[in-house]
């Protein structure tokens, strides 16, 4: 559980909506929520990085632990579906960097100024990003060796 | 039934006059007359050297077939750490498609004759992941497959039965993919 007072400090900082396990932020003030999040309230170690594709869009959830307190904060964003861009925490935390490659794997969300985008599960000549819902189960498996 | 019997049988056929049709044996010993072919076929049955691919939990199973309790040494089948070396290609496992052009190269890799196993519904037909976005609904579609082990995982009992089946296949005369 994140301390209750780093998560109203986001509220207020970066208008951010608080729940059970963390905050959601808007995508413009991920990296600045995260830098404060880092340099201020001391949550330096980057725990995971996953996704889940909602109705209307696809939130990107980013885990991060104070090593002192073992305080675990979750940092949520929502991205639009047609335009699933956001910036990349690697130069924050650089323990998102494989995460946010599995992430643009499977749900194909861009991660700007990542050094290394690259699909990291997949073959890199895979088309499509499977766990999207608008992905074919039924697709061929495309591959003749 | 007890799960040891099998292991106490010797393969059938694993004697020369189960292979050939005709085998003259000369008085004396040491010389016995009989088809090249039988004997060589006797002969690659009798020491399968495998390649082991181990890609998931059947590999577990593979490992206990290979080891004290079942010992295939006695069978003449010793695990090779190279396709270079290897006579049989045991795929124990799923196959994802990332995984499949290095099958194929390893088996391009195996000097003939050479024949495959399939160990394990995975394997053999990529069973419950058969639809999942990064898997080969079965190993026949990367390379030739020779016998298919059911079961996930198969029991030792059942991969030793598949390759006393493969010895049986090349004492009938198979060849690769055949």
């Amino acid at each position: 559980m994140p301390a209750p007072e780093v998560v109203a400090a986001l509220a207020t900082r970066f208008a951010a909506a608080p729940f059970p396990l963390g905050v959601s932020v808007a995508r413009e003030s991920l990296v600045e929520a995260a830098r404060v999040l880092r340099d201020h309230h001391g949550y330096r170690y980057y725990l995971l990085g996953t996704a889940t594709e909602r109705a209307d869009a696809i939130e990107v959830l980013h885990a991060v632990r104070h090593p002192a307190t073992l305080d675990t904060l979750f940092l949520k964003t929502a991205l639009p579906k047609d335009d699933p861009t956001v910036d990349s925490l690697v130069l924050v935390w650089s323990g998102a960097d494989w995460n946010e490659r599995e992430i643009y794997d499977l749900f194909g969300v861009r991660f700007r100024g990542h050094p290394d985008l690259r699909r990291i599960l997949l073959p890199d000549e895979y088309e499509g990003h499977p766990l999207r819902k608008d992905f074919p189960m039924d697709a061929p498996w495309g591959f003749r060796p | 039934m007890d799960p040891l019997k099998v292991v106490e049988q010797p393969p059938a056929g694993s004697r020369l006059e189960d292979v050939a049709e005709e085998v003259v044996r000369f008085p004396g010993g040491g010389i016995a007359l009989l088809r090249t072919e039988a004997l060589f076929q006797w002969a690659q049955s009798s020491s399968l050297w495998p390649l082991t691919f181990g890609l998931a939990c059947c590999a577990i199973e593979m490992m206990a077939a290979f080891a004290g309790r079942f010992d295939l040494d006695r069978f003449g089948v010793i695990l090779r750490p190279t396709p270079r070396q290897a006579d049989v290609m045991i795929i124990a496992g799923t196959v994802t498609i990332k995984m499949a052009p290095r099958i194929r190269t390893l088996y391009d890799q195996m000097a003939h004759p050479k024949w495959v196993i399939s160990m394990g519904s995975c394997a053999n037909s990529g069973d419950h992941y058969r639809n999942v976005y990064s898997v080969v609904p079965g190993v026949d579609h990367v390379i030739p497959v020779d016998v298919y082990v059911a079961g996930c995982p198969p029991t030792p009992e059942a991969l030793m039965e598949g390759i006393f089946e493969l010895q049986r296949k090349i004492r009938k005369g198979s060849r690769a993919g055949a």
